[in-house]
């Protein structure tokens, strides 16, 4: 599985060819779309106010539908979006296929699931919005972000240890 | 420009949430989730780490994440900044307490491990693995709710 950047020049010969390609791991062209639609993405989560506690809170409480139906929706335009991708066989901009691959079943999905759903309800912030959060200058979320951080630090120690 | 200005009602949130999933992979050439800037945090930091699930993670090729979390703040920043008419209220004000502190470190800790053990979050599981038909993403969100659920009805008076 060798990534290739598209950009190189055959007339250009590396002498030192054998050393291994240091470059090219991620294409510019995939850091900088990355970089715009990450940009997008926050401003959608954060004018869609799923970016705060107490939408959160409130979805929870069955207070209002606000979050569920944006969750609905929005899993009803990826997958109709998907299913067209996957039937016109289109590629991406770099002519690459597009694949999914699936996230196995294990019992992390159950009991990681639960954890991860108390820490939503907690903090009212899944992952995405914990950066919204802070790049909006909610300072306090750095305290978020620092106990997901130490969160996987424990995920990765007890790893072995947990039933998959 | 007014309407821009609100909160987006929940039918145009939902389908420009809806959409990053095809943008990313039509664009980016990768597939949407987000819990895995934590484990790309760990082993970009935790490089020399005795632990596989950081030194056997090839950070290199995950760098396109953490651009793209920083994309979500610097879109946090913007939308509250100049798509605002004013300033949105990401945490109520009982959070910016000793107590809203602990409660966010405790709350960031169950985030980061639950999201990590379950394999995704409510992206790479809920959004993502659901409309590519992956049923152990349903499951998965199936239980992200009963673990919020649990705590919001269950501790809730004690909590908040």
């Amino acid at each position: 599985m060798s990534e290739t950047t598209g950009q190189q020049s055959p007339a250009v010969e590396n002498p030192a060819a054998d050393v291994p390609e240091k470059r090219g791991y991620v294409s510019a062209t995939t850091l900088v779309m990355s970089l715009l639609l990450g940009t997008y993405f926050g401003i959608v989560l954060t004018k869609s106010e799923v970016v705060r506690w107490q939408r959160v809170h409130d979805m929870f409480l069955f207070n209002e539908p606000h979050m569920y139906l944006i969750i609905g929706v929005g899993i009803a335009v990826a997958m109709i979006s998907m299913l067209i991708i996957k039937g016109l066989k289109a590629k991406s901009i770099e002519g690459k296929p597009i694949t999914y691959r699936p996230k196995p079943f294990h019992l992390g999905n159950i009991f990681g699931g639960m954890i991860f759903g108390a820490g939503w309800a907690l903090t009212g912030a899944c992952p995405g919005p914990i950066y919204a959060q802070i790049g909006a200058g909610t300072w306090m979320a750095l305290l978020t972000l620092g106990g997901a951080f130490v969160g996987t630090i424990l995920y990765a120690s007890l790893k072995s240890k947990l039933p998959h | 420009m007014e309407l821009l200005m609100q909160p987006w009602p929940w039918w145009v949130s939902g389908v420009l949430v809806g959409l990053i999933v095809p943008l990313l992979h039509l664009l980016a050439g990768k597939s949407f989730g987000i819990s895995s800037s934590f484990q790309q945090l760990g082993a970009m930091c935790l490089s020399n780490s005795k632990l596989s699930y950081f030194r056997e993670f090839d950070w290199r090729r995950g760098v396109w994440i953490l651009v793209f979390v920083g994309g979500i703040a610097l879109g946090g920043f913007v939308a509250n900044n100049f798509l605002s008419a004013e300033p949105v209220e990401f945490l109520p004000p009982f959070y910016h307490s000793a107590g809203g502190a602990l409660r966010l470190m405790i709350g960031g800790v169950l985030v980061g491990f639950g999201a990590r053990y379950a394999g995704g979050c409510t992206s790479g599981h809920a959004i993502s693995g659901i409309s590519n038909l992956n049923w152990p993403s349903v499951v998965a969100t199936i239980f992200f709710f009963v673990g919020g659920l649990a705590v919001t009805w269950g501790l809730g008076s004690f909590i908040f």
